[in-house]
């Protein structure tokens, strides 16, 4: 067996299996792919079941400013080793994305902090409330566009 | 009793009581110098200044030197809180719950610059600005964090405090 998982492959076999879904980012190092929002369910499905890259390392999501926010998904394979980043886009004023936490149980927790730190809406999450700050907190405060209260 | 040797004078008054090892004070004086002696912390560590309060209270710096040693695990039994770190939103109403439960007369102590201000974190959205926020503060350590010799002499300072009442109110109201 390799020791590297080969991502190339991966990519390559997914994007001939979704064409219109899934577009391979180039600008990155690390081996990236973008997904539609429709797909992300069925492709981390694939990345998990097919592909042997089955430990959701991180989720977490971006402000993208005027082109509104990602959530960005690790997928990794320990043995052989391999790691894969998977983007997703979703708009700036009503940001929603499908939940995961059908595939990887452990994404509810990470699905509730991007939630709580950025405001996206995870559809399908089983409980979709903060987490880290208290729950009469008053906006995202990851988000660019949030003030912070001055209390000098 | 007096005594009536024929080469020393009688005792009388204070160098009587002074002869049998007596001495008068109120009641109030002699629970205060027992409760300055002897503080009770309640075990409670929040970041990273708990660490020093605990390596304050381990063999090298030996607060038990000066009695204070009982870090109690229940707040019930305890009689001064060392606030020992940042103190978030979500953490403050843990904090005076822990507060409420301590009987009186009780004591807190604000260690590290977290604790006085919100330190680095005063900006921050989800960081209480300062212990003195929501309880009453006696004694202030600053330091980031502060060593354990700094958290004895703001314990000493405590002491003090609570040995001459009328003084502090004096010197500072």
């Amino acid at each position: 067996m390799d020791k590297f998982l080969a991502v190339d492959e991966v990519i390559s076999s997914l994007a001939a299996k979704y064409p219109e879904q899934v577009e391979v980012v180039e600008e990155t190092l690390q081996p990236a792919i973008r997904v539609t929002k429709e797909a992300l369910v069925q492709v981390m499905q694939d990345l998990k079941n097919e592909y042997k890259l089955g430990f959701l390392a991180d989720l977490t999501a971006v402000d993208a400013g005027d082109e509104g926010f990602k959530g960005v998904y690790h997928v990794m394979s320990w043995k052989p080793y391999s790691m894969l980043r998977v983007e997703v886009n979703t708009s700036k004023d009503n940001p929603s994305l499908p939940s995961i936490v059908d595939v990887w149980p452990a994404a509810n927790v990470q699905e509730r902090e991007a939630y709580d730190m950025f405001g996206i809406i995870y559809e399908g999450h089983p409980k979709l409330t903060r987490i880290l700050l208290s729950d009469n907190f008053e906006g995202y405060p990851l988000r660019k566009d949030y003030q912070l209260p001055s209390r000098r | 009793m007096v005594i009536n040797n024929n080469n020393q004078k009688p005792y009388t008054g204070e160098e009587e009581v002074a002869h049998k090892n007596i001495i008068l004070a109120s009641i109030d004086q002699v629970l205060d110098y027992a409760r300055a002696h002897s503080f009770w912390p309640v075990t409670f560590g929040l970041a990273c200044c708990a660490i020093e309060m605990m390596a304050a209270g381990g063999a090298r710096y030996d607060v038990a030197r000066f009695g204070y040693e009982v870090f109690r695990p229940s707040p019930r039994q305890a009689d001064l809180m060392i606030v020992a770190g940042t103190i978030t939103e979500k953490m403050a109403p843990l904090v005076k719950r822990v507060y409420d439960q301590m009987p009186e007369p009780k004591y807190v102590i604000a260690m590290g610059s977290c604790a006085i201000s919100g330190g680095p974190f005063v900006d921050s959205y989800h960081v209480v600005p300062g212990a003195d926020e929501f309880l009453p503060v006696d004694v202030y350590i600053p330091g980031c964090p502060p060593r354990p010799e700094a958290l004895i002499h703001g314990l000493l300072l405590l002491r003090d405090k609570v040995k001459n009442p009328k003084v502090v109110m004096r010197k500072h109201g």
